[in-house]
């Protein structure tokens, strides 16, 4: 029974650093696989065994729930030993390095490494100095792949296909690696992908990414398919960057009167976690249109998908 | 030690001197530490007595260069950089003068300090020495320094380093004060403002990394608030490190004015661009930023066009500590004085700038800038000379370098030339064995 299911999928890389350098055939290749454990997930038993022995350790240089516990609970139905380690910004102002910490835990031999740290770049970084496999579960505003992979199995599983689809991204573009990386995907994918928020949260030289911009929100939601909705960070909220949250909720927010531009069949996505009133009405995250739950859930099977590809790739696979 | 000083002859060399257009095969005399005679034929006419000669066949002979901005780290930084380990690696890149900067801790900023380092750097150092002083107390911005008794101490110019002053009543008062003391102003042109958060040149292949950028205006915008000013004041001004098009229009706008104004260029942003930022190396991590293409081919033809004055190292020794961190963490700054000839080099055997006109550049402009003796061969001026093989093939391992730090862009890099002996003063300080 602990077969892997597609013998045949490999995907060609040792780490998982972002969904730029994937192929079109590695990506559906994953969501392929991650097909199979959303219906794993489903069922009484759940366990696999295919990274038993293993280790994998969850290092957290910036805090998140969510992301946290859906790579652990992955990591452990998959049979792999999985310990979390979150690092918090006053030990590293104590003066250990994140190169410190990498040498420290590589010592420890771990097989995988799930990274999540502020800094764009910092979990290549740490690849480059590990042994093991590397997962980012995201860097600074630089990509985190596997909430694109997550993001496009919800969007294939309720709508059939990707192709042809005309996929909204909302919000704080310049400093989002969710954007980054389904703007990637969602075009390796051939989706119509557009990006919509104020002028001084789309980072310059984002027309050169291969998407349409708008600062409109409706023109931006006009027929479109799926909205998906960025987190606007606090620390961006006031004065910087946008006057007040509320200014941004009025001419940026998702609500009724704005998807209503949308398709009338149109979803709406949101990574979590939601600042409600912000940049999404409550009516509109719990509405029938909501993907919002069952992308929690896909999540679990995508980073399944994830490690049992890397771990294919181990030594004494 | 008259053994070292011994006369030397440089014998059938191909010799450039950019400071009267000479371009000879011939040969170069040196006596009691100065140039004697360069012409055809010296050796036939005969040498004195224990005269050191030294083939030069198929060799460039040049002045030895003037390397306008290092940041060397003494006093404060010793661990980063001295001006003994600076100096050897300035022997080994052909520069037989470093200018330091003075954003050290502290910072050169009263005439004491200008004292000690000129002592320190005589006692210590394998080339010749001379500090910049700072333009305000403490680097601040707010108030000018002693520019006058700065200046006797022995201060070539004036700059607040790295630091942008923002306050324009600060430098237009500095510029108006400074005039009569001929002090040259060097300012580093980047409005911190603008450059807020930015951690590389704003744009596309910033935006792909997730860094956020910083615009070329940051720049342009500071070097046009200068030069408004110096209409008014008439000092002389130096932008420190020119990066992009724009700015080359405005310094340009200068020139034609009649000010007195001049510019130089990091050997970085000459020869590397934003894409050599790659996949987060942070030894491309500088400030101002490395720019695109464009920019960086322009500031080719403003140095091939004479628009830009001076080529500089832009020398900043980082370590391990200060480089090997996440891009936007890590300190800005880049070594460069062991490897800003040859890689300026590329220039040339590219067929985008004449030898004469990097060679110039480099030594004999910024010694007039800053009222320095080098950058000539003409007989009676001081025997800084360096001889070089301009073909020969080499990759760059930064572990050869002589500098503390290894943080080197062009770490790995194919390099076509070579610096084989350089002369401090009539000695030889470095032989490439």
């Amino acid at each position: 029974m602990n077969v892997a299911p597609k013998p045949a999928f490999v995907l060609g890389h040792r780490h998982l650093l972002g969904i730029e350098g994937l192929s079109r055939e590695e990506i559906v290749g994953l969501l392929d696989l991650a097909e199979e454990f959303v219906e794993l997930n489903r069922q009484v038993e759940k366990k696999r065994t295919s990274l038993r022995g293993r280790t994998q350790i969850n290092l957290f240089f910036e805090a998140s729930t969510r992301t946290q516990s859906s790579f652990e609970l992955a990591g452990k139905r998959l049979g792999a030993d999985v310990m979390n380690m979150s690092v918090s910004a006053s030990s590293m102002r104590k003066g250990e390095t994140l190169m410190d910490t990498a040498i420290t835990l590589n010592a420890m031999h771990p097989d995988i490494l799930v990274v999540r740290h502020n800094a764009s770049g910092a979990v290549k970084l740490l690849a480059d100095k590990v042994d093991c496999s590397v997962v980012n579960a995201g860097d600074g505003s630089h990509e985190h792949p596997t909430q694109a992979l997550l993001d496009a199995l919800t969007i294939r599983r309720n709508k059939g296909r990707i192709e042809g689809l005309t996929v909204a991204i909302c919000g704080d573009i310049l400093h989002s690696r969710v954007a980054r990386s389904n703007i990637i995907l969602l075009n390796a994918l051939d989706a119509r992908v557009r990006v919509v928020g104020p002028a001084t949260l789309l980072p310059p030289g984002i027309e050169r990414f291969g998407v349409e911009v708008f600062r409109d929100m409706r023109q931006g939601l006009r027929d479109a398919d799926i909205v998906m909705m960025l987190r606007l960070q606090r620390e961006r909220m006031n004065g910087s960057f946008i006057p007040s949250s509320t200014e941004y909720f009025a001419y940026y927010g998702l609500d009724e009167t704005k998807l209503a531009y949308a398709k009338p069949d149109a979803l709406v996505m949101h990574p979590g976690p939601m600042n409600r009133g912000v940049e999404i009405d409550s009516a509109v995250a719990d509405g029938a249109r909501s993907l919002i739950r069952e992308q929690v859930e896909m999540g679990v099977a995508v980073r399944m998908a994830v490690l049992e590809a890397l771990a294919r790739n181990l030594p004494n696979a | 030690m008259p053994a070292d000083r011994r006369p030397i002859l440089l014998t059938n060399a191909r010799i450039v001197d950019p400071s009267r257009d000479l371009d000879i095969v011939g040969d170069l005399l040196m006596t009691d530490g100065q140039v004697r005679d360069v012409k055809r034929g010296i050796r036939a006419g005969g040498v004195p007595e224990g005269t050191e000669v030294i083939d030069c066949t198929g060799k460039l002979v040049a002045p030895g260069l003037v390397d306008m901005r290092a940041f060397i780290g003494e006093p404060g930084a010793e661990y980063r950089e001295t001006f003994a380990s600076a100096s050897h690696a300035a022997a080994a890149g052909g520069v037989t003068t470093i200018v330091c900067q003075p954003d050290t801790h502290p910072p050169i900023d009263d005439p004491a300090t200008v004292d000690f380092v000129l002592r320190r750097a005589r006692d210590t150092a394998i080339v010749r020495v001379h500090p910049m002083a700072a333009l305000t107390k403490g680097l601040k911005g707010e108030e000018m320094t002693e520019i006058g008794l700065l200046k006797a101490a022995g201060a070539v110019a004036f700059t607040d380093g790295a630091k942008s002053v923002t306050n324009a009543k600060v430098m237009r008062r500095a510029l108006t004060y400074g005039r009569d003391f001929d002090a040259l102003v060097v300012h580093h042109t980047e409005d911190p403002d603008l450059c807020s958060d930015g951690v590389m040149n704003e744009g596309e292949y910033a935006a792909r990394l997730g860094l956020l950028g910083i615009p070329s205006i940051a720049e342009t915008i500071m070097l046009e608030r200068d030069i408004r000013l110096v209409e008014i004041a008439r000092g002389r001004y130096h932008a420190a490190s020119l990066t992009c098009a724009e700015s080359l229009e405005v310094l340009s706008r200068g020139k034609q004015a009649g000010l007195d104004v001049s510019a130089s260029a990091s050997i970085n942003h000459l020869t590397l661009n934003e894409l050599d930022v790659g996949s987060y190396r942070t030894f491309c991590k500088v400030a101002p930023p490395l720019r695109p293409e464009s920019d960086r081919a322009a500031l080719v033809a403003a140095l091939r066009d004479g628009l830009i004055d001076v080529v500089m190292s832009d020398h900043n020794p980082q370590d391990v500590e200060t480089k090997r961190l996440p891009f936007a963490e890590a300190t800005p700054g880049a070594v460069g004085i062991e490897t800003m000839l040859v890689a300026g080099l590329r220039l040339v055997h590219a067929g985008d700038v004449p030898l004469a006109t990097l060679l110039r550049a480099m030594s004999t402009r910024p010694a007039e800038l800053l009222g320095l003796p080098g950058g000539t061969l003409k007989p009676g001026s001081p025997a800084d000379v360096i001889v070089v093989d301009l073909d020969s093939p080499w990759v760059l391992d930064r572990e050869i370098l002589k500098s503390k730090c290894k943080n080197s862009p062009f770490d790995e890099a194919r390099l076509q030339g070579r610096v084989v002996r350089t002369i401090v003063g009539g000695r030889t300080v470095y032989e490439l064995i």
